[in-house]
């Protein structure tokens, strides 16, 4: 290596030390960490003790609350997922059409998103309140006698499904992004064609997006099994565990009854079930995503 | 235009196609408004709500069915939420986690993604897909022994645990910048080195007042997801004096469950400075967004 190359390789190395510090002090050192607390019984105040697998033969064996918050949680990916995608989809593509004033509505969609969580759950527990809301004023004027919401065991979840809802307009964004890279001569091209709207959405829009779908596919799908604040604080994943979800539970196990070695247990089955789903998507992915520099290849 | 002629005159069906373009056009961009114009009241109607209660009196507050503007107007709720909790001291403490994470986010953003896109060093690509892969790692694996490791350090109850970890840049920021610096040409770094100017002093003095667009988002994005966050304020953060807006808005529902006058009025004092930062900044963040987005 040369003084010179030898000198800029140093310097590299200086500028992205902060980021190799961090990598090894809060991202592998605690993963590998992680992997070697949930082998252990420790609440913190005595040394840990070696359990071996003890606590995820318990987790598989005899633990109805990680069942529960499994099925909370993957109900909840499960509905809001697709939801998510085809709402933001269709928001996505009404923000496209070129029309006057659209940069205030692109603007009043992607507020909630950057709103805070606290802020937003508090002003939902007011909306669904079951009396004096407005939600179930507006079900009334259509004659519908609204549930009790945060307070009913078979309403909760749906409760936090619908403000989880309210902040599409975060993804509505990124596939404006999407939608506005497609080449406009496409669609010229196939309107001379005699191709209508509806085919023109099939055959050109939808498979140019795929890659922006994929995208936020996977980003929803790691954040959905993430959920903690909303039911934190708007039903302590209640009504009977209703919408206990499962980082509720690793937050119970860890910092409530410190079960430090369980907690970890708990966080590495959910994190080998996002990978897994995740690898699942990502292996599905030749089949519906489409990549234009691809096709050009094998056109060639 | 001696071109198509021809094609107007012969077939005619070119501008039958532009007429039936213009009357659809119109039909569009009337239900077009009208939906938008609906959709508007789906995601303004609850942010009218928040106003409308925290200027309501306390009477008007528990009225089925609900009245939406507020007769009389009332103030008082605001000054309440003060008596209620040491809210400005609050905001205090979010502002100070804030600027300490701008701050880190910003240095460590620049210096790495420059490393990784202007300087050559063995490893170097491995270490970027590497920084990649840990966009894809939920963060409720390391939580535990991240927490841990603040403790050991006697880092509870202080606000270095959600500060010292920004210096370390995220790899979101990173990637982001990265990508921007690479678009940059290096034309710029030679021209600036032969003048004299050392590696640092490129990136100082030459291409950070270039990253400016990039530099918005990473100011933003951290802004807003340091003001909101509550898990992180809620761990390692136990005593009163040292709570952020988000944890302090959760103390104030446990004093008055029922009080949403003075809930919603602090709901919207802690919605605001986010809310101010986005209309800020708002252009460049969608565009940033979008950016990113497509990467994907």
């Amino acid at each position: 290596m040369s003084r010179q190359a030898r000198r800029e390789a140093i310097e590299g190395y200086i500028c992205i030390s902060p980021w190799l510090v961090g990598f090894v002090m809060f991202v592998a050192g605690p993963i590998l960490a992680s992997l070697l607390l949930s082998l252990t019984y420790w609440d913190i105040g005595s040394a840990p003790r070696w359990v071996g697998l003890q606590n995820y033969v318990e987790i598989f064996t005899n633990d109805g609350d990680f069942l529960q918050a499994l099925k909370v949680t993957l109900t909840y990916a499960v509905v809001t997922l697709p939801l998510h995608l085809v709402l933001g989809l269709a928001l996505s593509l009404l923000l496209n059409l070129r029309l006057r004033g659209m940069n205030f509505y692109r603007t009043l969609f992607y507020i909630p998103a950057v709103l805070p969580i606290v802020a937003v759950t508090m002003l939902w527990i007011w909306i669904f309140n079951p009396e004096f809301g407005v939600i179930n004023h507006l079900l009334s004027l259509v004659g519908i006698e609204g549930p009790t919401w945060f307070h009913s065991p078979r309403w909760a979840l749906p409760g936090l499904m619908l403000l989880g809802l309210w902040g599409v307009g975060g993804g509505a964004v990124i596939y404006l992004a999407g939608l506005q890279n497609i080449p406009p001569h496409l669609y010229e091209a196939a309107e001379i064609d005699g191709a209508n709207i509806w085919r023109r959405f099939w055959r050109i829009t939808l498979p140019l997006l795929t890659p922006t779908l994929f995208f936020q596919l996977v980003l929803n799908l790691i954040a959905t099994f993430q959920v903690f604040t909303q039911s934190y604080i708007a039903t302590q994943g209640g009504p009977l565990q209703a919408t206990f979800f499962y980082m509720l539970y690793i937050y119970n196990k860890a910092f409530g009854t410190l079960r430090m070695g369980y907690g970890s247990a708990l966080a590495w089955i959910l994190t080998l079930i996002i990978l897994a789903v995740t690898l699942l998507v990502f292996r599905s992915s030749p089949h519906w995503v489409y990549y234009e520099a691809e096709r050009r290849k094998e056109d060639a | 235009m001696n071109v198509d002629s021809p094609v107007t005159q012969g077939g005619g069906w070119l501008s039958q196609l532009r007429w039936n373009r213009r009357v659809r056009g119109r039909v569009v961009s009337f239900s077009a408004h009208f939906s938008m114009i609906l959709l508007s009241l789906i995601f303004l109607i609850p942010m009218f709500w928040m106003l409308s209660t925290s200027l309501k009196s306390r009477a008007q507050t528990w009225l089925f069915p609900p009245e939406w503007i507020p007769n009389p107007v009332v103030w008082e709720h605001f000054p309440r939420i003060f008596e209620v909790a040491p809210v400005l001291l609050f905001f205090q403490n979010t502002m100070i986690i804030v600027f300490w994470n701008v701050l880190g986010q910003v240095f460590s953003t620049s210096l790495v993604a420059f490393g990784f896109a202007r300087l050559r060093f063995p490893g170097r690509d491995v270490l970027f897909i590497l920084l990649i892969a840990t966009l894809m790692i939920p963060y409720q694996v390391t939580l535990i022994p991240t927490f841990i490791l603040f403790k050991l350090f006697g880092w509870i109850n202080t606000f270095l645990p959600l500060t010292v970890p920004a210096f370390t840049g995220s790899a979101f920021f990173i990637f982001l910048m990265r990508q921007y610096l690479m678009s940059l040409p290096f034309d710029l770094d030679d021209a600036a080195r032969m003048d004299g100017c050392n590696t640092f002093q490129v990136l100082l003095f030459i291409l950070l007042p270039l990253c400016i667009p990039p530099l918005v988002i990473v100011v933003v994005f951290t802004f807003i997801g340091v003001w909101n966050d509550f898990l992180g304020p809620l761990i390692y953060l136990n005593e009163n004096t040292k709570y952020t807006i988000a944890l302090g808005l959760n103390l104030l529902r446990g004093r008055n469950r029922t009080d949403y006058n003075v809930l919603m009025a602090a709901s919207l004092l802690a919605v605001l400075p986010t809310l101010i930062v986005y209309f800020l900044a708002q252009n460049k963040l969608i565009g940033g967004i979008a950016s990113v987005g497509l990467k994907g």
